[in-house]
């Protein structure tokens, strides 16, 4: 894991969906391998613009993208991602719901038949990691949205994805399962360090989760602010508590507070 | 719900079967209205066992017809609603022509497919497919064209082709949807070779109704009426009923 090539690296980025002027505007920034960042900002900042273009799910109307080393032209083959609602498929179960990228993701489709049961294996480990053992077989309506949440979680990491792209995944629960579920991912991402680019709302969050965060303009957005989290790891939620941290998010707030008001 | 209560919800549709015969017979009595204008209920029914025999072989000629109309309109459906669903070009292209072929009274095609085919089973299998395809293309359409973007941003990035949206997603989605059609669709079949048969053939229900009708047997037309909305009604219950089987996660709030 070299930290001299970035595993992400924008190069002077803009997209503008239409005439109405840029979505995102200039982003230049690299992500390391194994690094996890976060986006913050004003809602209608581009935070979501960032995820589709990293993913290659549009193309930028200005500047490059690249990922892996390899320039982005099209949707990316192997990246894990989980939105805010968890869009878990209502006549799959929760295993089945898991185990869908493993039957669309290249070299796992045409061994999914073969090496189903070590496959189902993998789910099961992974569920019980995220605290879903004995909901396998349910169906995703019969789970609280916090259990859909972690669900949405393991589908998009069953396949071991370097990048996990994660769009405001805890916006919707309560606070107590919000940092419940913090933990749930720190501790995946401790095992298996893949990268993560995490956009939210929740200056607490990106702080307590990321690396690296970074904070966004109004629209055109642009990155204001790069500002590296070095609090040690592994961190507890106990360090939510403290000055170092609350000094670090009433900082970011402040910056937030800045822009909404220019 | 205790026991009890299930049980009078149950009975329930026969109750009110059996209520609705006895106004029919009590008003007609009363009225002393004649057979040839409105028969009594067992004036019908005697007309029903009577002619058991033609009414059995003009029913199954209006049986199969419908359901040969219908297959037709389940193929073709399906089909043209997962072309049209699949691609946003193709839904909005096609979606006002079909709406327009759907707006034209389909009793209008009737003498335009007897000079094509002449008199017989074919004008009433196809009156029965033209009528009941088109619940079943909008269906199918609708739930391919409203899948959640966000899932199909999912499948995308693990680099999935739009085949694969499609079987994995899109069509398990539209099932729902789909069944929901076939059961509008299926009563709609029956309008359909019933209309077909009044005025361009020499069997099935609606002949029978036709002919009887001209020589004042009143009896035997209810009949007639009687027996194709019971046969409809068979049908639904049975679409009814593979739809709960089929796609019973879609139905989970009513359990």
């Amino acid at each position: 894991m070299a930290d001299s090539t970035p595993f992400v690296d924008f190069d002077r980025v803009s997209l503008a969906y239409d005439d109405s002027g840029n979505a995102i505007e200039d982003i230049s920034l690299s992500i390391r391998e194994g690094e996890f960042v976060a986006f913050v900002g004003p809602s209608g900042c581009g935070k979501s613009t960032f995820m589709k273009l990293c993913t290659g799910l549009h193309a930028p109307t200005a500047g490059s993208v690249q990922v892996d080393g390899a320039a982005v032209g099209g949707p990316l083959k192997n990246c894990g991602m989980a939105f805010q609602s968890a869009n878990l498929l209502p006549w799959r179960t929760t295993l089945d719901n898991v185990l869908l990228p493993l039957e669309i993701v290249k070299p796992y489709r045409s061994q999914f038949r073969k090496r189903r049961a070590e496959f189902v294996g993998w789910a099961r480990d992974l569920l019980r990691t995220v605290g879903l053992e004995g909901y396998e077989d349910q169906y995703p309506w019969q789970l609280s949205g916090g259990m859909q949440q972690r669900a949405s979680i393991c589908r998009a990491l069953i396949h071991r994805p370097r990048l996990l792209m994660l769009d405001e995944p805890f916006g919707a629960l309560d606070a107590f399962t919000r940092e419940e579920l913090w933990c749930v991912l720190r501790d995946l991402w401790e095992a298996q360090r893949f990268t993560v680019v995490l956009v939210t709302h929740d200056l607490r969050e990106a702080a307590f989760l990321a690396d690296t965060v970074y904070v966004m303009s109004r629209r055109p957005g642009r990155i204001i602010e790069r500002r590296e989290i070095d609090l040690p790891r592994p961190r507890e939620l106990a360090v939510t508590y403290e000055k170092p941290f609350i000094d670090l998010v009433q900082q970011l707030r402040n910056l937030i507070g800045d822009i909404r008001s220019a | 719900m205790n026991k009890n209560d299930k049980l009078r919800e149950r009975l329930a549709p026969w109750v009110a079967v059996l209520a609705l015969v006895a106004i029919w017979e009590v008003s007609v009595r009363l009225l002393q209205v004649p057979e040839f204008i409105f028969p009594s209920a067992s004036a019908t029914a005697q007309a029903l066992v009577t002619f058991a025999g033609p009414i059995g072989m003009h029913s199954w000629q209006t049986l199969w017809t419908t359901l040969a109309g219908f297959a037709l309109g389940v193929a073709v459906g399906l089909a043209l609603g997962f072309v049209i669903g699949s691609s946003r070009f193709l839904y909005h292209a096609c979606y006002p022509l079909l709406v327009g072929f759907n707006a034209i009274p389909k009793v209008a095609f009737v003498p335009i497919l007897v000079v094509w085919f002449g008199i017989g089973s074919v004008p009433a299998i196809l009156t029965a497919f033209l009528i009941c395809f088109f619940p079943i293309v909008v269906n199918v359409a609708t739930g391919l064209a409203t899948l959640e973007p966000e899932m199909e941003d999912v499948l995308r990035v693990l680099g999935a082709r739009r085949i694969d949206v499609l079987l994995k997603v899109g069509l398990p989605r539209s099932l729902p949807y789909f069944f929901a059609s076939l059961k509008i669709a299926i009563t709609l079949a029956f309008v359909g070779t019933v209309v077909s048969e009044t005025v361009a053939s020499n069997q099935g229900i609606g002949y029978l109704m036709m002919s009887a009708g001209s020589q004042m047997r009143m009896a035997l037309v209810f009949a007639g009426l009687i027996v194709i909305s019971a046969m409809a009604m068979v049908m639904y219950e049975l679409f009814a009923l593979l739809e709960k089987r089929m796609t019973g996660w879609a139905h989970r709030g009513q359990r």
